[in-house]
């Protein structure tokens, strides 16, 4: 259960640090340069946090109790080859439709 | 705004249009998700208002339903966003002459889509004068942003209906597979992923889920050094 002081105090924080973000260079910095090691590291911020995020709730899931499952992985590795070859929705559908499909033929 | 604007705001919205596929599902999935997490249909709203980005959303769910401290909710959802600081960079020699109350709007809807399509549009038509880029922009932005709001409110609603068999829950790392996989477009981009995955198995020990900000700052060292490795062979 996520309770209410905690859902409030992420969301109004996340809220206003997003915020922030996107205006950084529009409304505070103005037009001025990101020096290119600053860049090259933020190019790279969200594919090194989404695999790690990703990487427990695959390998160890919290509903059959932190047991591997190996349906998960390879509804993920569906996901991620349909992901790189088409797009995100293809990659969505083809990562629930394996997950179904290999729970409905071995349970 | 003049005439020939309003048709530069059109020519933004309608070249911005085709990504409602894309926008539609995973609004709805973000409320379908986030009811099954746990929250209450305004709660959703709220979130889905006051932050409007997809993706730290997702994070920040996923992390509080493991009851990770804040400050490690926060750093992971945020630095999901930090890409969009590059976007502001961008995006200011082209918008910065607007009134400041304009680029704050723009600031809080910025999305990836109407960001991409706009740099791509400014660089083609280098005349385009500083009221039509920004006409252009928000046309843009008019495409997908409030569908955002109204798509995660449809997936909170009908989420409620769908069953456990379902496994909801597995469309949380489904959906960010996802998004990840279409990213991995350089080899410095496989090989912070490839970091990423790695350092958070090996980093599971640490106390406060601090593993999730390990694994993302080793992973984005590793990037940016895969890349300055590859311009320094390029340039040998």
């Amino acid at each position: 259960m996520i309770s209410q002081s905690l859902f409030w105090t992420v969301t109004i924080l996340l809220g206003i640090g997003t915020f922030l973000i996107r205006f950084s260079f529009l409304g505070l910095l103005g037009d001025r340069e990101l020096p290119e090691w600053v860049s090259a590291h933020l190019r790279y911020t969200a594919v090194a946090i989404f695999p790690a995020l990703v990487t427990p709730l695959v390998l160890w899931p919290d509903v059959t109790g932190g047991e591997f499952d190996p349906k998960r992985l390879v509804a993920a590795l569906a996901v991620f080859l349909v992901g790189l070859k088409f797009n995100t929705v293809f990659a969505i559908i083809a990562g629930m439709g394996t997950l179904y499909f290999l729970r409905y033929f071995w349970g | 705004m003049q005439h020939s604007n309003r048709r530069v705001f059109w020519h933004g919205f309608l070249d911005c249009a085709p990504f409602t596929i894309i926008v539609v599902p995973y609004a709805m999935l973000f409320g379908v998700v986030a009811r099954d997490a746990g929250l209450a249909v305004y709660e959703v709203m709220a979130m889905s208002v006051i932050v409007i980005a997809g993706a730290s959303q997702f994070t920040a769910v996923a992390l509080m339903q493991e009851q990770a401290p804040v400050i490690v909710i926060l750093l992971a959802a945020l630095a999901v966003n930090l890409r969009m600081a590059m976007y502001s960079a961008a995006l200011a020699p082209h918008l910065g002459h607007l009134r400041l109350w304009a680029r704050a709007v723009l600031a809080y809807m910025m999305v990836d889509q109407s960001f991409a399509l706009s740099v791509r549009k400014y660089a083609q038509v280098p005349d385009m004068t500083p009221a039509a880029k920004a006409a252009y922009y928000f046309g843009a932005l008019t495409a997908v942003a409030p569908l955002w709001y109204i798509c995660t409110f449809v997936g909170a609603v009908i989420g409620q209906a769908i069953p456990p068999i379902f496994a909801l829950e597995f469309a949380v790392p489904v959906c960010f597979i996802a998004m990840t996989a279409p990213m991995l477009h350089s080899l410095p981009h496989v090989v912070a992923a490839f970091v990423s995955v790695l350092a958070a198995m090996l980093f599971q020990w640490m106390p406060y889920n601090l593993w999730l900000i390990a694994a993302g700052l080793l992973a984005m060292m590793a990037g940016a050094q895969a890349e300055f490795h590859l311009k320094r062979k390029a340039a040998a």
